[in-house]
């Protein structure tokens, strides 16, 4: 077991202390399958007893609203679109997240700060600056990448709606259509997500693979950490 | 176009404008003066244009929303300002300063250091998060004794909002004493600032016709090389 850490910056009026709980982070580009296996883990974990909450990106009662209505006139510029994605995640972290792991949740999170410091870095934003600004936010348990390169995220994107226009970078633009701008981004995106991975100790899992193996996978894995630190790693 | 605002300070001056901004608490006259100087520019001719704290139309929502709905917290309070901060410095304040005008500035980042350290958010991490601000030309800092501020502002203002007493703090059950004690702490990182930024800093306190000669007085051999309109209204 390890005490609550964060990295490196503090949030005003909280004691790291007091948290209990297990903060669990599955990240990954759009398409690699998330929703389906933070859904799969959460009934499992729930089978056995633990209490479950979850949490995605810009899902913050006080800037999601905001974040959407700017996406739609695409009027904000690009230092103030990461410092709002900033405001929406630190909202979360405060209303959401940490108080679950006060109460000894397992809080599963739909990507955290590391898409987030992604999308602002292939947006030209400094690396050390975004980082810098995501200090304030909690050490996750285990964050669970998966991993995808382009050529098979495309199916599976066309097959579930087709090319999003933020997740082909279209705002920046990075080719001459849909097509050519997500290849891209996407690439850029998953070459520094790699990068992230190693720096913050990521654990890959490839999302190519059989949907039941990864799941059952993941479950095992967040099992065995559960079952490390009894009454959670969080708290001291 | 997006685009973005390198991070880091440039080395230089990089623009043809000019940027001046003022500074201090509720009721040190910053502003009457920021207007009276602005009156000035304007009939000398300067391209000029004004930009408030907390006034990004697209940020504004979210901000009022949380004031009104109490949802921010101090950190929250520091990032949606930032946010706020950040569209008018792309949008607004960058690109006039390329065109070459004077911009003028009510408040800048100096508030949220002395504001949101007064809340206990980090005072470095609060100021990594400004790091894409161009730094201005000159800040001018307008120093008022603590009663003085109060005065002025509590006998002409009966109601104080929830964030502006410092409510969020829990300092004190009443919103006057509330807002003393919050303001007073204000006072104490301004002062730091002054130090840390090299501030320009006016005696509030003077007459307000005073404070103007001064202020125009300091500005004047900063604006050698500005263009102007070329049918100016002298």
């Amino acid at each position: 077991m390890r005490p609550a850490e964060t990295y490196g910056g503090s949030i005003p009026g909280l004691q790291l202390s007091e948290l209990s709980g297990w903060l669990i982070v599955v990240e990954g580009t759009d398409g690699v399958g998330r929703t389906t296996h933070i859904d799969r883990l959460r009934a499992h974990l729930e089978r056995s007893g633990y209490a479950v909450a979850e949490t995605g990106l810009t899902r913050s009662d006080l800037a999601s609203r905001g974040i959407r209505r700017a996406k739609m006139g695409n009027t904000l510029a690009s230092t103030a679109y990461n410092l709002y994605y900033a405001t929406d995640f630190a909202d979360r972290l405060e209303h959401q997240i940490i108080p679950a792991l006060r109460s000894g949740f397992v809080m599963l999170t739909d990507r955290y700060i590391y898409s987030l410091i992604v999308r602002a870095i292939a947006r030209g934003a400094d690396p050390e600056w975004i980082k810098q600004v995501y200090s304030f936010s909690l050490k996750p348990d285990a964050v669970f990448y998966l991993r995808i390169e382009v050529p098979e995220l495309v199916p599976r994107v066309l097959a579930n709606g087709g090319f999003d226009y933020w997740e082909s970078g279209m705002d920046i633009p990075m080719g001459e259509d849909l097509f050519e701008s997500f290849i891209r981004y996407q690439q850029r995106v998953i070459t520094e997500l790699d990068g992230l991975s190693r720096e913050y100790e990521f654990h890959n899992l490839d999302a190519t693979g059989d949907v039941d193996e990864i799941s059952d996978d993941l479950c095992k894995r967040v099992t065995n950490l559960l079952r490390a630190g009894d009454s959670g790693s969080f708290g001291p | 176009m997006n685009e973005a605002v390198a991070p880091l300070a440039a080395p230089a001056w990089p623009y043809p404008g000019r940027l001046f901004i003022v500074e201090g608490v509720d009721g040190s006259g910053k502003s009457t003066q920021l207007t009276l100087l602005s009156q000035w520019l304007r009939s000398e001719g300067f391209l000029v244009v004004y930009s408030e704290w907390n006034s990004s139309p697209i940020v504004r929502e979210t901000t009022s929303r949380g004031k009104k709905r109490q949802l921010l917290t101090p950190l929250t309070f520091s990032l949606i300002h930032a946010t706020d901060f950040a569209d008018r410095v792309e949008r607004e304040i960058v690109p006039s300063l390329k065109a070459g005008a004077i911009v003028l500035a009510d408040r800048y980042m100096y508030t949220a250091f002395a504001r949101d350290v007064a809340r206990r958010v980090d005072p470095l991490w609060v100021r990594s998060l400004y790091r894409f601000a161009p730094p201005p030309t000159l800040a001018f800092y307008f120093r008022t004794p603590l009663e003085v501020a109060l005065k002025r502002i509590l006998s002409g203002r009966p109601k104080l909002k929830h964030y502006e007493a410092g409510m969020d703090l829990a300092l004190h059950p009443d919103p006057s004493e509330s807002y003393r004690i919050f303001q007073s702490r204000i006072l104490v990182e301004y002062e730091k600032l002054v130090q840390e930024y090299g501030l320009h800093v006016m005696d509030a306190v003077l007459p307000v016709e005073l404070q103007q000669r001064q202020l125009r007085e300091t500005i004047q051999p900063l604006l050698a090389d500005v263009a102007r309109l070329q049918h100016a209204t002298r």
